[in-house]
């Protein structure tokens, strides 16, 4: 189903966590209109998604500068250049304050901040010497505004992506760079799949906290995540976008 | 070229500037369209340009702050469609003064329009979007719904109403299959301002502070519209989709 109104034929994205679950949807929609892509992961499957002259697959752990450098490289040198990232590798912790450790707390922020924090730098020079704009969409969560109990880290990581954002997009906008952050509330992916075993029934049973009375589809999130990517959103940055059922909104 | 394919929408105030580009959009979409405006020649002029390049459209002339004009409207949309899938509020009048310069009669009209014209609107057509099974209204706020400008007083606790507005008929809502979401524009080059940016240029106050330096052009605004009143937004109820270049991430 190519559209070529979305305008994103032949542009260049790369995505983080892109082996599962909203990254794997992601890279499907780009694919979908004609979009090249960079797919890292730290999990050796994102190999799977490899596709000639389109798909071009890295592993890396995104809390390592080195991660961030060398996928925005590939994109230079595979693809020629880097039009769109999307932030979309993240972790989560559950557990209360006076039981979170210093080792979830770093571990927690390294993935979801300071990663977010690395490559939105690294395609940041090169989006701006190259002088063509560029689009980094962030995947955030409700938590970016509202706050869940026994998820300090998750919350924390979390807000800091919201304001991360904001601050790309003041420091972007000169450039053309815009960066947005889509705030999902709970979507049945396998996020949790290492660490509970009845994870999708666990993530199912959220299901009544959201006024839409279910939880997401990852497909419905990548649809957020491609607008914002897309010239569609041309006039939008610094903005967040809850695709939340309707969590905050109640 | 399909987003709406078998979609009927309504959008008020369809003969301004954003308006006009979204009615295009969503002709352009495959959209059947019901097309509201209190100017009755531009509406014919409008509906008559639509129609002649391939689009169904019904024109209604209709003031928004009438409640009988409301229910002459959805009466024209049964008998013409017999359904109804997506409203879109964009009738909108602006009044600048702040708190003193206010008079009584510039409150009571801007209140009138924005914020009672969009209570009316949703209560119109609430019945035929719960039975279409799968409805969006997309109402118009503004960033001045969200930040505090120190003028146009009556506009901003009007737009300010309809943000509050969407996010409760959102959850009212939500499990009867309408979403509702709401968008807020920065600056865009509309017939409504441009006699401000005309004389101020890049020098507008708001031109300065917005990262991306310019105003939006119509055609930039519309696509949120689309995305919010299209299936692709399947998750997405009670949420705002802020267009404004950054104004809002300082």
């Amino acid at each position: 189903m190519s559209e070529p109104h979305d305008g994103l034929e032949g542009a260049v994205a790369l995505v983080t966590g892109a082996s599962r679950g909203v990254g794997r949807a992601t890279v499907a929609w780009l694919r979908a209109r004609g979009a090249r892509v960079v797919a890292s992961d730290l999990r050796p499957e994102v190999r799977e998604l490899a596709e000639p002259d389109a798909v071009a697959c890295l592993v890396g752990d995104v809390a390592d500068e080195e991660t961030a450098v060398r996928s925005v490289a590939l994109a230079g040198e595979r693809f020629g250049r880097l039009d769109i990232l999307v932030n979309n590798a993240g972790r989560t912790v559950n557990k209360p304050l006076t039981e979170t450790t210093v080792r979830d707390w770093d571990g927690l922020m390294g993935v979801n901040a300071r990663g977010a924090f690395l490559h939105a730098r690294e395609a940041f020079r090169a989006m701006r010497a190259r002088g063509e704009g560029g689009a980094i969409v962030n995947v955030g969560s409700y938590t970016c505004t509202v706050a869940l109990p026994e998820g300090s880290a998750y919350s924390a990581s979390k807000g800091a992506l919201a304001q991360l954002t904001k601050v790309i997009a003041l420091e972007g906008g000169p450039h053309g760079i815009r960066a947005n952050v889509v705030a999902p509330g709970v979507v049945e992916t396998d996020l949790l799949d290492d660490i509970r075993d009845d994870s999708r029934a666990y993530l199912r049973s959220f299901a009544g906290a959201h006024p839409l009375g279910r939880v997401a589809q990852p497909a419905e999130i990548a649809e957020v995540i491609g607008f914002l990517a897309s010239p569609r959103s041309s006039f939008m940055t610094g903005a967040v976008v809850a695709a939340d059922g309707g969590f905050t909104a109640a | 070229m399909t987003r709406l394919d078998g979609k009927v929408a309504l959008i008020t105030g369809a003969t301004g500037g954003i308006g006009t580009a979204t009615a295009d959009l969503f002709a352009e979409e495959g959209a059947r369209l019901v097309l509201t405006d209190r100017d009755g020649a531009a509406l014919e002029e409008l509906a008559t340009r639509l129609a002649s390049s391939g689009a169904d459209v019904l024109p209604v002339r209709l003031d928004v702050s009438s409640a009988e004009d409301w229910s002459a409207a959805v009466e024209a949309v049964r008998e013409r469609f017999g359904v109804l899938h997506v409203l879109v509020t964009l009738a909108g009048v602006v009044d600048w003064p702040g708190i003193e310069g206010t008079t009584e009669e510039g409150w009571d009209r801007v209140i009138a329009v924005n914020q009672k014209g969009t209570w009316l609107a949703m209560r119109a057509v609430m019945p035929l979007l719960r039975a279409s099974g799968n409805g969006s209204v997309v109402t118009t706020s503004s960033v001045l719904g969200l930040v505090g400008s120190g003028a146009a007083a009556a506009y901003q606790a009007s737009k300010g109403a309809v943000r509050l507005l969407t996010k409760t008929a959102a959850v009212e809502y939500a499990t009867q299959g309408v979403r509702v979401n709401s968008v807020h524009p920065g600056v865009v080059a509309t017939p409504m301002i441009q006699e401000i940016l005309d004389e101020q240029g890049d020098q507008q106050p708001d031109i300065v502070r917005t990262p991306m330096r310019r105003a939006a052009l119509p055609h930039e605004i519309a696509p949120a519209y689309l995305f919010l009143a299209s299936d692709e937004s399947s998750y997405v109820t009670g949420s705002e989709l802020v267009v404004d270049g950054g104004l809002t991430a300082h």
